[in-house]
């Protein structure tokens, strides 16, 4: 079967919905973990304060994991489920190579510079 | 209340807006915020937070469906991404500007339109005119029909492409999809036939939000306490809502859907206005 667009489409399909349902897994775990360990009133979320480093910044999250803070486990699903629509890109791009489509190259990795960028260089 | 009643509360909510989404066409997305902030008063910028990341795991969760149809066109929506990722790294940094009431005011605004787009009856107009610069740019396809395959080729590519800067911007300010948006771009803007607009929607809208995602990061909208329900709930009814949708009054469902948008809509502006 040669690489074609059904083709990559398919793929990414597959890995999506692999990724979701891995995050959604991982936020679960997180999630029992968090409210076992909670006692007393709810947190409130009235007033934005923004969240510290650890739960807004990627270093912050994997400390907060291999200590197996239970937010930041939450954290850990989360940033998977946000890495599956960067992955789809990738993915684009590496069929649009095999498909040897010079412009969607481009076009994908244009894409996928955008995302990187909003993930590791901001701020 | 303690923490365990207040996720259970949250997620049962976010269950029922990821199923009515779903099964109106809409996007759960869309009724998280209002519900966060009206019912439970959470801070828009957390509501937004949580909402984006749902949208994010309806769009990728939904992907697979999407493809086994055959409809959705891949240079299309990674074509207009550029545009959406663009638009939604503006709208996520103008977020972190724009005072409270504003965002409150364009939400309502936008909810209000959403639902008149949902009502309005569709008419698609398939067009296999040579478009010069939808051809250099390969923006055709054929997809399936009862009779036989159906080519078309996009129109008004730059017109597109400027609605759908549109569409980031709104879905990196709300925290939405903003898939009504994006589905008019190519429907009515580039005349793609329905079906293609729709699915390639659902492919576009985890990648525009995943733009927003990063920088909703960083600037600490993403509390993991929050996220977690709402997260789980709209992902739970969305799947739920996808396999009913067979068997389900689509039409009716729409417009009680959309009712409930316009009065969510007109909450908003109401209580926006009366802060500022």
């Amino acid at each position: 079967m040669s690489w074609n667009d059904k083709r990559i489409e398919t793929w990414v399909g597959i890995m999506l919905r692999t990724g979701v349902l891995l995050a959604a897994a991982v936020v679960l775990i997180g999630g029992v973990l968090y409210i076992a360990q909670s006692h007393g009133r709810p947190s409130d979320y009235r007033e934005f304060h923004g969240e510290p480093a650890q739960y807004s910044t990627l270093t912050g999250a994997a400390t907060g994991v291999r200590t197996l803070q239970p937010r930041s486990i939450i954290m850990l699903g989360l940033l998977i489920l946000i890495a599956t629509p960067v992955a789809r890109v990738g993915m684009c791009v590496i069929g649009f190579l095999f498909e040897r489509d010079r412009l969607y190259v481009a076009v994908s990795s244009a894409v996928l510079l955008i995302l990187l960028y909003s993930l590791f260089f901001h701020k | 209340m303690n923490e365990l009643w207040f996720c259970i509360v949250i997620f049962v909510t976010s269950l029922g807006a990821g199923l009515l989404g779903a099964l109106s066409g809409l996007g759960g997305g869309v009724v998280i915020v209002p519900l966060l902030t009206i019912a439970f008063h959470v801070d828009i910028h957390y509501a937004i937070g949580a909402s984006l990341v749902s949208v994010i795991a309806t769009s990728s969760g939904a992907a697979a469906a999407y493809v086994r149809e055959g409809y959705s066109n891949i240079r299309v929506g990674m074509f207009l991404e550029i545009a959406t990722t663009l638009g939604a790294l503006f709208g996520a940094w103008l977020t972190t500007k724009a005072p409270t009431q504003v965002i409150g005011i364009v939400f309502g605004v936008v909810l209000l339109y959403s639902a008149y787009v949902s009502l309005k009856a569709q008419h698609e107009v398939i067009t296999q005119k040579a478009d010069a610069l939808a051809m250099k740019l390969r923006l055709l396809g054929k997809f399936p029909t009862e009779n036989g395959e159906q080519a078309y080729v996009a129109q008004r590519v730059p017109l597109g492409f400027g609605m759908m800067w549109m569409a980031g911007v709104l879905s990196g300010l709300l925290g939405i999809g903003s898939g009504a948006v994006k589905v008019i771009a190519m429907d009515q803007a580039m005349r793609l036939p329905f079906k293609v607009s729709t699915t390639t929607s659902n492919f576009m809208i985890g990648v525009t939000a995943a733009a927003s995602a990063g920088l909703y990061l960083h600037s600490g909208y993403l509390a993991p306490g929050l996220v977690m329900p709402v997260m789980l709930g709209v992902l739970a009814g969305s799947l739920i809502g996808s396999r009913l949708l067979v068997k389900a009054p689509v039409r009716t469902l729409k417009v009680v859907f959309s009712l409930l948008i316009i009065a969510m809509g007109l909450e908003m502006i109401v209580n926006s206005i009366k802060r500022i």
